[in-house]
């Protein structure tokens, strides 16, 4: 089976005064049809900046594709010209940006922005368009679609208007819909809202989506598979089961344990201690080595290369070597695949 | 824990003027305590006056209508300023973002020091840098980073100087105001521990303001649920999880996405639609059961009675 879209080992680097910066440093991945991916980290991981990429919106000239490939079916984006990624963006890849707010054009009515993508990438004339637009605006749950298409975004609260930016993410179909924190200067009920309409709207059109969060709360709700990002690379890579309930990197123990489940009460959080590693000067060995309290001598020389675990589960941590002590996780991460076990789930 | 009232707030309203003619009632008649030595917690969505009433509770805003009253003595009537100043030592504040919340111009040294100045808590120079360096390492950083600036600093470590800051006058009841909403997640569990720890060690009383619901449930007592304006529940906050008897607060429970895909597939979310509390006369907070408060209708507080008693 083809793959619809296949990322390896990109590097991107952005010169500043400072010198050079090494966002993202070799991160591989590959995305099925109709499916679900979502990368985590924190800030500065490089998960933005993987997607700017897969976007072609790596800012000019200070930001560089060092290496890599990204077939989206097969052809290479990274060779495509400005011009020619003009006619992908919005159409084949389009995106939903983290501030509503910002990514909408204030002077311009909702019906015009919805608009403009349709009479551009799809060749539609304007009555068309403006059938399409007020289907759009039903889709995603905005009443009176009529009226709305002639507001302007300050007429909309901060939920309604991420409906209308996905509105225009989805107007001409696109393979894959990118959504960069989509929810995060959201308010719970209305993330709750927007989470939902994402997956159905994911179903009826089978677009696959690369979702970009930090709240694992999210992750657990939206993905089929879940990229953990650490300083620039992929540190870990499975299906959502793999990596809340058999973690095998370190760093996915800390997100995990970090979090506090409704029932852990009393016990200290499991805090990774530290900070993120600047990546002017990116540790040597493993990059995650100097917060880890499970590092092994080698990880100060060596970058470990990923391990199998499974078919589906891959980690990038010396622990998984043959020769690696065996180590156990944290309790609070025990008793969540304990928790799995016992309801029936599988190791 | 002796229930020892540390704060009374009664009927607190706080209504800013917009416009000529149109006022927003940001907070319209809170009431709760809070105990001493507790974790007192406020959710709500933004707008639903949570971070207004811990503004106004230490005085950053003066209210509009009801008290508050700390140690049994009033906070919002007139002052002198040594009684201002006497009051101000006790109840500290630490804000959401570290990087608004700290003088960019003035060294870590000075910021944590102004209490201590502010109120002559140090004879001398010497004594001032001992204090501080303690303070500083009490909150994990070192005592080389008092000549430093803000901006030399990650997020974590200036939300430490804030809370560092806090602590500088020995305050009782700190208010904690989204204290780690600005904080990557690995950085989150190091805050909280560290006020968690805090807690232990000296005493302290928090009243925790936050959005991110699992995270309050793993730091508070008890927490009261806010929406426009109203506390619409108040619960221990196991009683909370467990048995939520306001819609809303149903409907908030229900949409917090947890770390757990198992209990994410499985998750039905309620919607809340006010259209369903009964409008014969004006809701009142009601106790439902021994500390567990609802705000509700007579007829309301029947149901949730018999809801309680059914679980």
């Amino acid at each position: 089976m083809s793959k619809l879209l296949e990322v390896k080992d990109l590097a991107v680097s952005f010169n500043t005064y400072n010198g050079e910066v090494q966002a993202v440093r070799g991160v591989s991945f590959d995305l099925d049809k109709g499916e679900t991916l979502a990368i985590v980290g924190e800030s500065g991981s490089g998960k933005s900046v993987t997607t700017s990429a897969l976007m072609g919106l790596v800012p000019k000239p200070q930001g560089v594709i060092k290496s890599g490939e990204i077939l989206l079916e097969g052809e290479d984006l990274v060779k495509k010209s400005n011009k020619e990624m003009q006619k992908i963006r919005g159409k084949d890849i389009s995106m939903v940006f983290q501030n509503p707010l910002s990514s909408l054009n204030p002077t311009m009515k909702i019906g015009n922005q919805i608009i403009e993508g349709l009479v551009k990438h799809q060749n539609m004339n304007r009555t068309d368009a403006k059938k399409r637009a007020i289907e759009l605006l039903d889709q995603v749950g905005i009443p009176n679609p009529e009226i709305r298409m002639k507001q302007y975004p300050h007429q909309f609260s901060g939920g309604m208007r991420q409906r209308v930016v996905i509105a225009i993410a989805l107007a001409c179909n696109p393979k894959i819909l990118i959504a960069d924190e989509p929810t995060t200067a959201l308010d719970v009920t209305i993330q709750a809202q927007i989470l939902e309409l994402m997956k159905d709207i994911q179903k009826e059109t089978e677009s696959a989506i690369v979702f970009i969060t930090h709240d694992l709360g999210v992750v657990a709700n939206v993905a089929d598979r879940v990229a953990v990002m650490y300083a620039g690379k992929i540190v870990e890579y499975g299906t959502v089961d793999d990596i809340f309930y058999n973690p095998k990197h370190p760093y996915t123990w800390g997100l995990l344990g970090s979090m506090p489940t409704l029932d852990s009460d009393d016990e200290e959080l499991y805090a990774i201690p530290g900070s993120p590693p600047d990546m002017l000067n990116p540790p040597k060995g493993d990059a995650f080595a100097p917060r880890n309290k499970f590092a092994l001598e080698i990880d100060g020389v060596m970058e470990p290369p990923m391990f199998k675990v499974s078919d589906s589960h891959y980690a990038a941590t010396w622990l998984l070597h043959e020769d690696a002590p065996k180590m156990e996780p944290p309790e609070s991460v025990k008793k969540r695949m304990q928790g799995f076990a016992n309801t029936g789930g599988e190791e | 824990m002796a229930e020892d009232k540390i704060l009374e707030v009664k009927e607190l309203k706080k209504h800013f003027r917009v416009g000529r003619n149109k006022t927003v009632k940001a907070v319209d008649g809170v009431s709760f305590d809070i105990y001493r030595g507790e974790t007192f917690g406020l959710v709500g969505e933004s707008g639903s006056g949570k971070s207004t009433t811990g503004r106004t509770i230490i005085r950053l805003y003066e209210a509009t209508g009801g008290e508050v009253k700390f140690d049994n003595e009033d906070v919002h009537g007139k002052k002198s300023k040594e009684e201002l100043l006497k009051f101000n030592r006790k109840m500290q504040m630490i804000f959401q973002d570290p990087s608004s919340s700290l003088n960019p111009r003035m060294t870590v040294m000075d910021i944590i020091a102004e209490g201590l100045d502010v109120h002559k808590l140090v004879k001398d120079e010497k004594e001032r840098k001992e204090r501080v360096e303690e303070l500083l390492e009490v909150v994990g950083l070192n005592k080389e980073h008092a000549s430093r600036f803000p901006h030399e600093f990650s997020g974590g470590q200036r939300q430490r100087i804030g809370i560092a800051r806090a602590l500088a006058v020995e305050p009782d009841l700190i208010i904690a105001d989204e204290p780690i909403s600005a904080l990557d997640v690995s950085i989150q569990a190091q805050v909280v521990n560290l006020l968690k720890k805090l807690q232990k060690d000296r005493g302290l009383t928090y009243l925790f303001i936050a959005h991110d619901l699992s995270m309050v449930k793993y730091i508070s007592d008890r927490i009261g649920v806010m929406y426009l304006g109203n506390l619409v529940e108040l619960a221990d906050s196991d009683e909370l999880y467990n048995n939520p008897l306001h819609p809303y607060t149903k409907s908030l429970l229900t949409a917090i996405p947890l770390p757990d895909p198992e209990y994410e597939r499985n998750r039905e979310r309620v919607a809340y639609d006010p259209s369903v509390h009964d409008t014969s006369e004006e809701p009142k907070f009601r106790e439902v059961s021994p500390r567990h408060w609802v705000l509700c209708t007579t007829k309301e507080f029947e149901q949730y009675k018999i809801e309680l008693e059914s679980k």
